[in-house]
């Protein structure tokens, strides 16, 4: 679908006290996409109407004892689940999709990168998948290239869980050089199989490191994170 | 009573912190020091006084909160 159609769908913009990528998220879905979008305190109890929702980037309660783990215990991830559970798109970025995997909304686990350094630099990324609605604009084997700022991107899961996932097609994104390929060299942070983001088994759920809605107008230094947001629109308008 | 719970990435898990203190240790010269891998201890004070219910009060708030069973294993000793 062509940007700037009539279709206008909210997203739910999730602020736990200590997330810093939430009026980023806004901006984008707004600004960039001339999308409705309104912020959901983790207090709250419901999504107030959000056709999507998104966890933003940050550092959620601090991070205390692990990235994403106390955000899981906020009230609005009651709601949060059980819009995922009807099927609604959820996408939760970096401090977002640790949040997902510590909910048990995703599989997997974070670990410290294997730099031990906060890596905050521009990675490629190849598309895995484009039948998630935060891909479905993408085609296969698209390479990306968008910023990430983490340090623990160091996805994990054990080798049953890792043989599932990718049988499954469940890798959404993997961490690439500019050609598409893997390599040690361009895995920035010692992921697993060079895993960037997954899905659930249904696909309405993504978790990615990368940041798209830091990469939507070229002011920022490129564009390539406009696919994830033309995405969702165009999966709303066809449902 | 109170319950000392000890969180470790499980074995199969690379620990790059507890490597690179290994290295550091390797550099001043501790070449005896094997590996290291690093955890995070918490002490729980119980309003119990059985130490069966303190152990199993502690394994249900580790295997609910302080460790992620996709990557940490845990152990708890209960004390007076």
């Amino acid at each position: 679908m062509e940007r700037g159609t009539n279709t206008v769908m909210k997203f739910g913009i999730v602020v736990f006290p200590g997330s810093n990528c939430d009026e980023d998220a806004f901006h984008a879905a707004t600004a960039v996409f001339g999308q409705q979008a309104e912020y959901l305190w983790h207090k709250e109890t419901d999504l107030k109407g959000a056709d999507v929702v998104i966890l933003p980037g940050g550092f959620a309660h601090g991070d205390y004892l692990r990235t994403g783990a106390m955000a899981r215990f906020s009230p609005i991830m009651h709601a949060v689940r059980a819009f995922a559970e009807r099927g609604g798109p959820v996408l939760g970025i970096c401090n977002g999709f640790q949040i997902l995997l510590e909910s048990g909304l995703l599989p997997g686990a974070m670990l410290r990168n294997r730099s031990l350094k906060y890596q905050c630099e521009h990675v490629h990324l190849r598309v895995e998948q484009v039948d998630t609605p935060f891909t479905c604009a993408a085609t296969t084997g698209q390479v990306l290239r968008i910023p990430i700022g983490h340090g623990e991107g160091n996805y994990y899961a054990p080798p049953d869980l890792v043989k599932q996932l990718e049988d499954n097609g469940q890798v959404v994104l993997r961490y690439t050089d500019s050609d598409g390929h893997i390599s040690d060299a361009s895995n920035p942070n010692g992921s697993v199989n060079a895993i960037a983001s997954v899905c659930n088994e249904r696909r309405n759920v993504v978790g990615m490191m990368p940041h798209p809605e830091r990469a939507c107008e070229p002011l920022l230094g490129g564009v390539d994170g406009r696919m994830v947001f033309e995405s969702i629109v165009s999966a709303m308008a066809v449902r | 009573m109170r319950a000392r719970v000890f969180v470790t990435l499980k074995p199969s898990v690379f620990d790059p912190q507890g490597t690179t203190i290994a290295e550091a240790l390797h550099s001043l010269g501790y070449g005896t020091v094997a590996d290291v891998r690093q955890g995070k201890y918490f002490e729980l004070e119980l309003a119990t006084t059985e130490a069966a219910k303190a152990n199993e009060l502690a394994a249900e708030v580790a295997d609910k909160v302080l460790a992620n069973p996709v990557i940490e294993s845990y152990r708890i000793e209960v004390v007076d």
